[in-house]
């Protein structure tokens, strides 16, 4: 089928551009911060990266958060793909992963925010800007490092349930849930 | 009114005579935090990393005329450690060092107290730190007591030790300059 990838809004069809980029970028984003932030936890402390490694597993985080956000108001601006070809079990289903992982998300974000920032310095984002300390709280460092800890298992828990569900929409059910994402909704 | 002031005296007078005149109890003055447990270790052999706990509790015995009668006791809670990086000090907590979850109070108990002259003394005691209960010995200073103008009576003390991490249990993480740890104790005593 012929498909139109230089549509920028979703149509009821497909996802347009914005969407799909926002989703495969986030896709990659996440497991790889969560490869990073997984080897960065056990590197020792004459390891090279032992600095660059959280610096860089903290400014892609303060990235992405921006770039959550941006994706949640395109979601609501935008029409939502028809989903009729899901059985109304699968259509609740994917609406609560969908609407889960905004909330997950975000939840890591500031969970990871708030390790860095209880003592009042600011996340410096590649050295070009800095976010500051919002919140000055004795142990809250802790609290926020387990809550990051479970929550980044959480989600790529989710990620790959949504993964396999897309998998077998697109090999077991020959529907086009995957290829609308990849390619965009078909030309009229 | 002066039946009242002489009723008071009387009162007072018969309260400090009850006191037993050799041995005086001190409260560790953490309430108004005339007291500290300072620390720094070496960062990669380059500089001192200082911090302190900043919970703990505890206090002395001590009479002037016979300080080698003195006790102290003190009790550590490790999750207050405070180097001023909240990052730093969440590693600090973690198993990594002193798992504080695992092990949250570290404890100093005193054994002997050698009177050296001129208000110095050394502490030999027992401090259980991640677990781990080792003798230490604390070099102590007398710093000066009397009256307060509140109407307290105090009695100060600085007091120096340096641990071994592996002592204790705490895995070599810091390289081979930052072995052991130096504590600056400060402590001020309000008598009971």
């Amino acid at each position: 089928m012929l498909r139109a990838r230089n549509v920028i809004k979703d149509t009821s069809a497909g996802y347009g551009a914005v969407s799909r980029w926002l989703h495969w970028l986030m896709a990659i984003a996440i497991f790889a911060m969560f490869a990073l932030g997984w080897w960065m936890v056990e590197l020792t402390y004459y390891s090279p990266y032992y600095t660059s490694a959280p610096n860089l597993h903290r400014s892609v985080g303060i990235v992405l958060t921006a770039v959550l956000v941006l994706r949640f108001f395109w979601r609501i601006a935008n029409v939502k793909p028809d989903d009729a070809e899901l059985s109304p079990f699968e259509r609740r289903a994917s609406h609560w992963v969908h609407w889960g992982f905004y909330a997950l998300l975000l939840a890591l974000m500031i969970s990871g925010y708030l390790i860095s920032t209880p003592d009042g310095r600011p996340i410096e984002v590649f050295g070009l800007f800095n976010v500051p300390s919002l919140i000055q709280q004795k142990g809250l460092a802790d609290t926020a490092g387990w809550i990051h800890w479970g929550l980044a298992y959480f989600v790529i828990a989710l990620a790959i349930i949504h993964s396999a569900a897309a998998l077998k929409h697109h090999f077991a059910d020959h529907s086009s849930i995957l290829t609308r994402m990849w390619s965009g909704p078909p030309s009229t | 009114m002066k039946l009242r002031v002489t009723y008071f005296a009387l009162i007072a007078g018969y309260l400090a005579a009850a006191a037993p005149a050799y041995a005086t109890e001190y409260v560790i003055d953490t309430k108004g935090a005339h007291a500290s447990i300072n620390f720094r270790i070496k960062h990669l052999g380059f500089s001192w990393l200082a911090g302190r706990f900043d919970t703990f509790s505890g206090g002395f015995v001590y009479d002037d005329k016979k300080p080698e009668a003195s006790t102290v006791n003190v009790e550590i809670d490790v999750a207050s450690i405070n180097s001023n990086h909240a990052e730093r000090d969440k590693h600090l907590r973690s198993a990594d060092f002193l798992d504080a979850a695992k092990f949250p109070k570290a404890t100093f108990v005193s054994k002997s107290v050698s009177p050296k002259g001129d208000g110095k003394a050394t502490i030999a005691g027992d401090l259980t730190l991640r677990g781990v209960t080792k003798p230490v010995i604390i070099e102590a200073q007398f710093i000066g007591g009397g009256d307060d103008p509140w109407g307290g009576f105090r009695q100060g003390f600085e007091g120096s030790t340096t641990l071994t991490l592996a002592d204790f249990g705490i895995p070599d993480k810091l390289g081979p300059a930052s072995k052991t740890v130096e504590l600056a104790l400060h402590v001020e005593g309000v008598k009971k």
